[in-house]
């Protein structure tokens, strides 16, 4: 009975998407209030239901309803409630149904906090993310029913959830991911909408700056999560791997980067029109090409969905009627009239064209890398996959390359700056910056490391900028007077994402440099020294787990002659499915990590066993945390709460302090 | 000046098209010029006595090329049922990809070895030829030496029953065999 409701109120929901698709846009032609007024509820009924469905899969999951084929194939009677509860993700049908779900929470919020805005914007924005939401309802119902029983050939248990799943890290990933890449959609549809209007001026994008902020912060942390699990729970120590699936998740934010940077232009200065209507269209269309990579089947990734050309048909077809619709729209309706608002080429709109052009060239050398092997596939020349040899050699010398921009720029003005100034700022602090870079090479190892150098030199630069402009602001008042209320929210998560950028290309770079490791035989008693510790293997052990058996071993780390810690990695066998899984063992700090893997065991009382020393790794998730806090905190400028009272002139220029 | 603004749909249009070519490609499929095609050429060393081998050491078939290594754990799980197939007199080689020996030499002893042969290919130069994605991945060489299949991934029972039966029909079910041991007993 619970699946059927939850199938039924599927339906009810892709019934009202339909009516919201189509009633409110309607009404935004004909002039017609009440049907636009029909929006918001529309939207709220959709969110409704969906939940509704959401909620009967959840009980199917926490009841063991092994009748139901993806609780039967994902989920296991032993399973912790906790992951029975995360197994309905962990799947194609249930995670598509949650990427509804939150679709369906992000129309509502738009549909909440748009009050302000006109009528007619809220109508066509919210039709908009209907149709999104109709092509993803019948995605769920035609092709991948999350309710489908198994009957009357019951199985007695489930399959069991991928052990890989069955991690605390991987049921916030998802969710998180998808805020992000759902999120996109917002900004998508505030462009849609706008291009429909005909009126392509600052205020579409005042309105969809503070929605792309969030939702661009979500997909940075779930990036991060992403790397960050894929580092403890995959056993080998490592943070990124240029799959194609965290490709497909990485071009969304490369572009949400753009496009984050190029609204800020559009709605101070008015210029970039164009361009910003199509970075928002790419941004989510990207997310949408994600969801097509994933689960399509058309390339092979340690996580991609089971994969099912049907499945891959419908969603090709979708992204065809989206994107190919969408950049027709912009095709007919983009401002032909160049922008009456100029500006000088040293000045902060070329700063940010730069930081547009970077993040461009960079979405499209992964997204090249990606589908490069599907492309020769395609043409018959051959199978290829193309590895982090690819994306290091062209990924890494771009992100170096903006890092410079990003010292200048958040104390350039708009419209006219000139070297000079810049020069006056801050040529001798960055100096001193190199000084320092040089000598943290030095003595960060014997020999000289020119990488660490660089990536010190670049990071202190950064850094740099937002503390040049945090001063600049604070003692705008004059008077030796510190003025903190310049300190605006959009300032503050501005320097934090900053501040990240720079953590995260420093952790990447010195992780990559200076880790240590050694893959070798331990018996109980051996000794080994790594990066100045001594790891002990004092004994191993068996441990029963609730769904699984596990081998351990306890190894004492201890630095000149003082016990550290105990390191206790384990090799899991898992019942219901029989895989093995490597359970790392990780003692964590801010300056280093220290690495304890099992391989396999040898004869009957030695393994094989992995030791890292990975100096500042976590200034990665660290870094990328800072990015997407810094994100989240710029919706609380001010200006974005009294949106109802601005208008929007670009005529008038008037630069407000805050960037 | 209009023109330049249906750019971005053309692109768009290229590579939907790109990926619809996609949807009918299997990119765990053996390329189509191996199919059909004489196992590679080579010279390898044996595992365990160390003498250079070559592709005739293979002969005659049909018989299993299977792709493995120490390294991989999946190749753990398909084990016993290699053993199985082994015990059953299915002929299969073994094709050691990436590994020490010493580690190869160290997991027969521990598991079982149901290899006639095994090919040392450490650098993994024969898998290149071969076009391996990884470990496991199991070949089916036929009766005149040319490779008639692949398989990447673990080969289980339901596997073997829907893609291998047919070059050998003599191994039994897992009904079958515990037929023939209650039978038996």
């Amino acid at each position: 009975m619970i699946p059927e409701l939850g199938h039924v109120a599927l339906i009810i929901a892709f019934m009202l998407a339909v009516g919201l698709a189509l009633l409110p846009l309607w009404g935004s032609f004909s002039r017609d209030t009440a049907k636009m007024n029909l929006a918001p509820s529309l939207a709220i009924g959709v969110m409704l239901f969906v939940t509704i469905a959401f909620s009967m899969l959840a009980t199917s999951f926490l009841n063991d309803d092994f009748t139901v084929a993806v609780v039967a194939a994902n989920s296991n009677s032993l399973l912790p409630p906790i992951f029975k509860f995360s197994a309905l993700w962990g799947n194609h049908e249930g995670s598509l149904l949650l990427w509804v779900l939150i679709l369906s929470g992000w129309m509502t919020a738009v549909a909440f906090f748009s009050r302000g805005l006109p009528l007619i914007m809220v109508a066509r924005v919210l039709s908009v993310m209907g149709m999104i939401a109709v092509g993803f309802l019948a995605f769920s119902l035609l092709t991948s029913n999350p309710f489908e029983r198994l009957l009357p050939n019951t199985p007695m248990d489930g399959n069991d959830l991928n052990p890989l799943l069955q991690d605390p890290g991987l049921i916030i990933h998802p969710p998180l991911l998808y805020m992000g890449y759902v999120g996109l959609s917002v900004p998508f549809a505030f462009a849609i909408a706008a291009l429909l209007g005909g009126r392509l001026d600052a205020s579409w994008a005042r309105w969809s700056r503070p929605w792309t902020n969030v939702a661009w912060g979500f997909l940075s942390l779930g990036i991060m999560l992403g790397s960050w699990w894929a580092y403890y729970e995959l056993g080998w120590g490592g943070w990124w791997f240029w799959d194609p699936v965290e490709n497909a998740s990485f071009m969304p934010w490369l572009m949400g980067t753009a496009l984050v940077h190029s609204l800020a232009v559009t709605e101070k200065r008015g210029v970039f029109r164009s361009w910003t209507v199509l970075l928002a269209i790419f941004a989510f269309s990207l997310s949408l090409l994600g969801t097509f990579l994933v689960r399509s089947g058309v390339l092979t990734s340690v996580h991609a969905f089971a994969s099912d050309p049907e499945r891959g048909l419908f969603i090709l077809i979708f992204l065809a009627l989206v994107v190919g619709g969408s950049l027709l729209l912009y095709a007919m309706r983009a401002p032909v009239v160049a922008s009456r608002v100029t500006y000088g080429p040293v000045s902060r709109e070329s700063l940010l064209m730069v930081n547009n052009l970077v993040f461009t060239v960079a979405t499209t050398v992964v997204l090249l890398g990606t589908l490069f092997p599907l492309v020769m596939d395609a043409f018959s020349l051959g199978k290829y996959s193309v590895g982090p040899p690819y994306f290091n050699a062209v990924f890494v010398p771009l992100m170096a390359l903006v890092t410079p921009f990003m010292m200048v720029g958040p104390l350039s003005r708009w419209r006219d700056d000139s070297v000079r100034r810049w020069v006056n700022e801050l040529l001798i602090p960055a100096l001193g910056v190199a000084v320092i870079a040089v000598a943290a090479a030095l003595m960060s190892s014997d020999r000289f490391n020119i990488w660490i150098a660089l990536s010190v030199l670049l990071a202190g630069w950064v850094t740099l900028g937002v503390l040049r402009d945090l001063i600049r602001r604070l003692l705008s008042g004059g008077q030796g007077k510190l003025r903190w209320r310049a300190l605006s929210p959009s300032f503050l998560g501005m320097s934090l994402a900053h501040l990240g950028f720079a953590a995260v290309m420093l952790g990447a770079v010195v992780v990559t440099q200076q880790n240590q490791e050694r893959d070798l035989r331990m018996a109980v008693g051996d000794v080994e020294e790594l990066g100045g510790y001594r790891f002990e293997l004092k004994r191993l052990g068996q441990l029963a787990g609730p769904n699984y058996i596990a081998d351990q071993a306890v190894f004492e780390v201890s630095r000149a002659g003082e016990l550290l810690t105990v390191l206790v990695p384990e090799k899991r066998r898992y019942l219901a499915s029989g895989q093995i899984m490597t359970e790392a063992a990780i003692d964590a700090s801010l300056w280093r990590d220290l690495y304890v893997a099992l391989g396999e065991p040898i004869g009957k009382d030695a393994w094989a066993v992995r030791l890292q020393y990975k100096p500042m790794v976590r200034f990665l998730w660290l870094g990328a945390l800072l990015i997407g806090l810094g994100a989240l905190v710029t919706v609380f400028d001010r200006r974005y709460r009294a949106q109802s009272r601005v208008k929007a002139t670009i005529e008038s220029g008037a630069l407000s302090v805050a960037s | 000046m209009r023109a330049k603004r249906f750019l971005p749909l053309l692109a768009f249009l290229v590579l939907a098209a790109l990926l619809y070519k996609g949807l009918s490609i299997d990119p765990t499929e053996l390329p189509a010029a191996r199919l059909g095609q004489p196992f590679p050429d080579f010279v390898k060393a044996e595992l365990k006595s160390g003498q250079p081998i070559s592709a005739e050491a293979l002969m005659p078939g049909p018989a299993l090329v299977n792709v493995w290594a120490t390294w991989c754990y999946s190749c753990r799980v398909e084990h016993p049922y290699l053993l199985a197939l082994a015990a059953q007199g299915v002929p299969i080689y073994g094709l050691n990809y990436k590994d020490e020996s010493q580690k190869a030499l160290a997991w027969l002893d521990q598991l079982g070895d149901p290899y006639r042969l095994n090919i040392v290919d450490a650098e993994g130069s024969l898998g290149l030829d071969l076009g391996v994605y990884g470990a496991p991945e199991t070949y089916v060489i036929g009766a005149d030496g040319r490779i008639v299949h692949r398989h990447v991934g673990v080969l289980d029972e339901a596997v073997f029953a829907r893609d291998f039966r047919r070059w050998f029909p003599s191994v039994m079910t897992d009904e079958a065999a515990k037929k023939v041991r209650e039978g038996n007993g």
